[in-house]
């Protein structure tokens, strides 16, 4: 029993010998970012939504005029910029996360079904996704969010469909060659049952999939969200959204660039952390990536 | 024949009666398995021998009530195993089988391990499904199995992933999760061809030793004479999806009554022997889409004649025990042996 309590431990320092090189710069920045977002109230220096016109269009910090009590400088209407990046930040990041989880739930199972079972129900399921794949995002969430109404439920609600599609493809792909492996007749002839089989060997075989769609689908869904935000159909204004800033400072773009560059830099940057922090995620998880 | 098992007859673990798969394709019906019969007692090895495509693995894979192919059926036959015949058992009763009573190790140890599960997890997974007497100290029996098939220090390599052995140890791995539930049966789908001679020696030794302790049956599915002659007590000889020809292994080797059995055995190719070309069974294997009445050996057949094409030879006995299908041994006409002249 000994030698099995120290192969655990070996094997729980093998992850960890694994995890060696930390992504620790896009980790500090996602932290920042979501730290800055959740506790928005707290540490924001001002109210997102107080205007303030005697301080409209007021120069970030470095620019002569700027000052510390506005690091980012202010908006047309005089609102910190600064406070309104953190609280847009979480409007951003509660709708990624909302969809990718609804998406993630949605379409892992969908897309398991389909390369495992195969015949004509991955037929039928396929046609499917590809009919929600057809759709132009933008075009039909626009109509969807017009018809139904600006709210966050709708805005998660119209998204989630194009991200489950997406994993439900990839993921069936997968499937679908592990389907045909020989570690899945073997566990078959050792007695597995169906479900036992996907869950403890297909699963774990797709996990690497699954994290990086997940994560370059994030990317695409705060682009996704600050597009209609910009097109006014997003989150709706007052309420802070990065890609809803962006479009405010459109008037301003050839004399006040900050009221765009520094959403727009959160959305680069935010993207960027979580694409980073996936790849090095997919090689902790896989074995084969350890070395000797 | 319903409900009544084979004990009667002897001690015959596994018997294989009459089995026909056949696979439905455009066109027709290849007859993968076409009335293949057989029989294991306990502890005995037997061989099942034949080229590519003549439906060894086919006949294994009927027996575990997994065929490979959607459009494959066993149409005619009964497998029984202990008693009970497995055509007939539903798919739960089958789990129960497979894997606790009836083993697979199979060919490419590389491909038949999961690469993202620790080798731990991989043996231990049969003994999950069918814990029996190691309901308590199965991790302790993970152990015990992988000691007995020589993996060194066991305990510190649970935790490597199946890149981190060497193919012959991927190959031992294999044999231990087959070995982990102690199975009554091993089928053993050319479990050597993806090591060198030398590993396949060692290998053959070991599972030979572990399946007298545990006086375990094996099938060897195999198309390597040499292999047939280290491990097996009986060789059945397949061509086509039928058996023709079974027996005793030494006698199959010093003395084989079928012209093909024959032909399979001078293809092998003896040290410090020299020859311009190796020998070759000449023609193809026939296409077991509609396949003609006869013998299916005719085509390339030395011995043949005109019976051949249009009838199905019957079974010869013969005094090993075994029989052979052949109108050439059959009419009492001039066995293999002169064939073999001819073929030097």
């Amino acid at each position: 029993m000994t030698m099995l309590t120290s192969a655990i431990g070996a094997r729980a320092r093998s992850v960890v010998g694994r995890a060696g090189q930390l992504p620790i710069v896009p980790l500090v920045i996602l932290g920042a970012l979501i730290v800055g977002a959740l506790f928005a109230d707290v540490l924001a220096p001002h109210d997102p939504l107080k205007v303030e016109l005697t301080n409209a269009l007021a120069p970030p910090f470095y620019h002569e005029g700027g000052t510390m009590v506005h690091p980012l400088g202010t908006d047309e209407l005089g609102r910190d910029i600064l406070s309104r990046l953190m609280h847009g930040g979480r409007v951003s990041l509660l709708i990624a996360a909302s969809v990718i989880v609804i998406g993630g739930l949605v379409g892992v199972p969908v897309g398991l079904l389909s390369g495992y079972v195969g015949g004509l129900t991955d037929s039928i399921i396929q046609r499917a996704v590809e009919a929600v794949l057809s759709l132009p995002t933008i075009m039909v969430a626009l109509v969807f969010v017009f018809v139904i109404g600006q709210t966050y439920l709708s805005i998660i609600l119209i998204l989630s469909p194009f991200v489950a599609a997406e994993i439900a493809r990839m993921v069936r792909g997968d499937a679908l060659a592990i389907r045909r492996s020989n570690y899945v007749s073997l566990a078959r002839v050792a007695g597995a049952s169906h479900l036992r089989v996907i869950l403890r060997h297909i699963l774990p075989n797709v996990a690497g999939t699954i994290i990086v769609v997940a994560t370059l689908q994030v990317g695409a869904l705060i682009l996704v969200e600050a597009s209609l935000s910009f097109l006014g159909v997003g989150v709706p204004p007052p309420t802070p959204a990065w890609g809803l800033m962006i479009d405010g400072g459109r008037e301003y773009v050839a004399t006040r660039y900050w009221l765009s560059l520094f959403p727009g830099l959160a959305i680069v940057v935010t993207v960027l952390s979580i694409n980073w922090i996936g790849d090095w995620l997919r090689n902790v998880l896989d074995p084969r990536q350890q070395m000797l | 024949m319903r409900g009544r098992g084979p004990r009667t007859v002897d001690d015959a673990l596994l018997r294989v009666e009459d089995l026909h798969t056949h696979i439905g394709v455009r066109g027709g019906v290849v007859k993968a398995v076409n009335g293949v019969s057989f029989t294991i007692r306990r502890g005995e090895t037997v061989g099942l021998v034949g080229e590519s495509g003549s439906g060894k693995t086919m006949t294994l894979m009927s027996i575990m009530g997994l065929l490979p192919v959607s459009a494959a059926r066993i149409v005619k036959g009964a497998i029984w195993f202990d008693g009970r015949d497995l055509l007939r058992e539903n798919e739960a009763a089958m789990r129960k089988v497979r894997g606790a009573r009836i083993a697979l190790i199979m060919q490419d140890a590389l491909t038949a391990l999961n690469p993202v599960l620790t080798i731990g997890d991989q043996v231990s997974e049969p003994l999950r499904y069918h814990p029996g007497g190691y309901q308590r100290r199965f991790q302790d029996r993970v152990l015990e199995v992988l000691d007995s098939v020589r993996i060194p220090n066991p305990a510190a390599r649970l935790n490597h992933y199946p890149h981190q052995f060497s193919g012959g140890m991927r190959q031992r791995v294999l044999a231990a999760m087959a070995l982990g539930p102690a199975p009554d049966l091993i089928l053993a789908d050319e479990p050597t061809t993806a090591l060198d001679v030398t590993i396949q020696a060692q290998f053959l030794t070991l599972i030979r030793r572990l399946q007298k302790e545990t006086n375990t049956s094996a099938l060897w599915v195999t198309h390597d004479l040499g292999v047939v002659a280290q491990t097996c007590d009986r060789v059945n000889v397949m061509y086509a999806g039928r058996i023709v020809e079974s027996g005793d292994v030494r006698r199959i080797l010093r003395d084989p009554k079928h012209p093909y059995t024959l032909a399979l055995m001078e293809s092998v190719p003896k040290l410090g022997e020299k020859r311009d070309r190796l020998y070759q069974i000449a023609g193809q294997p026939p296409n077991l889409l509609n396949l003609p009445p006869g013998c299916a050996f005719y085509d390339r057949c030395p011995l043949r004649m005109d019976v051949c094409r249009e009838q199905f030879p019957p079974a010869t006995p013969l005094e090993d025990g075994g029989s052979v299908h052949c109108w050439a041994v059959s009419d009492g006409r001039p066995t293999a042996a002169p064939a073999a002249e001819a073929g030097r």
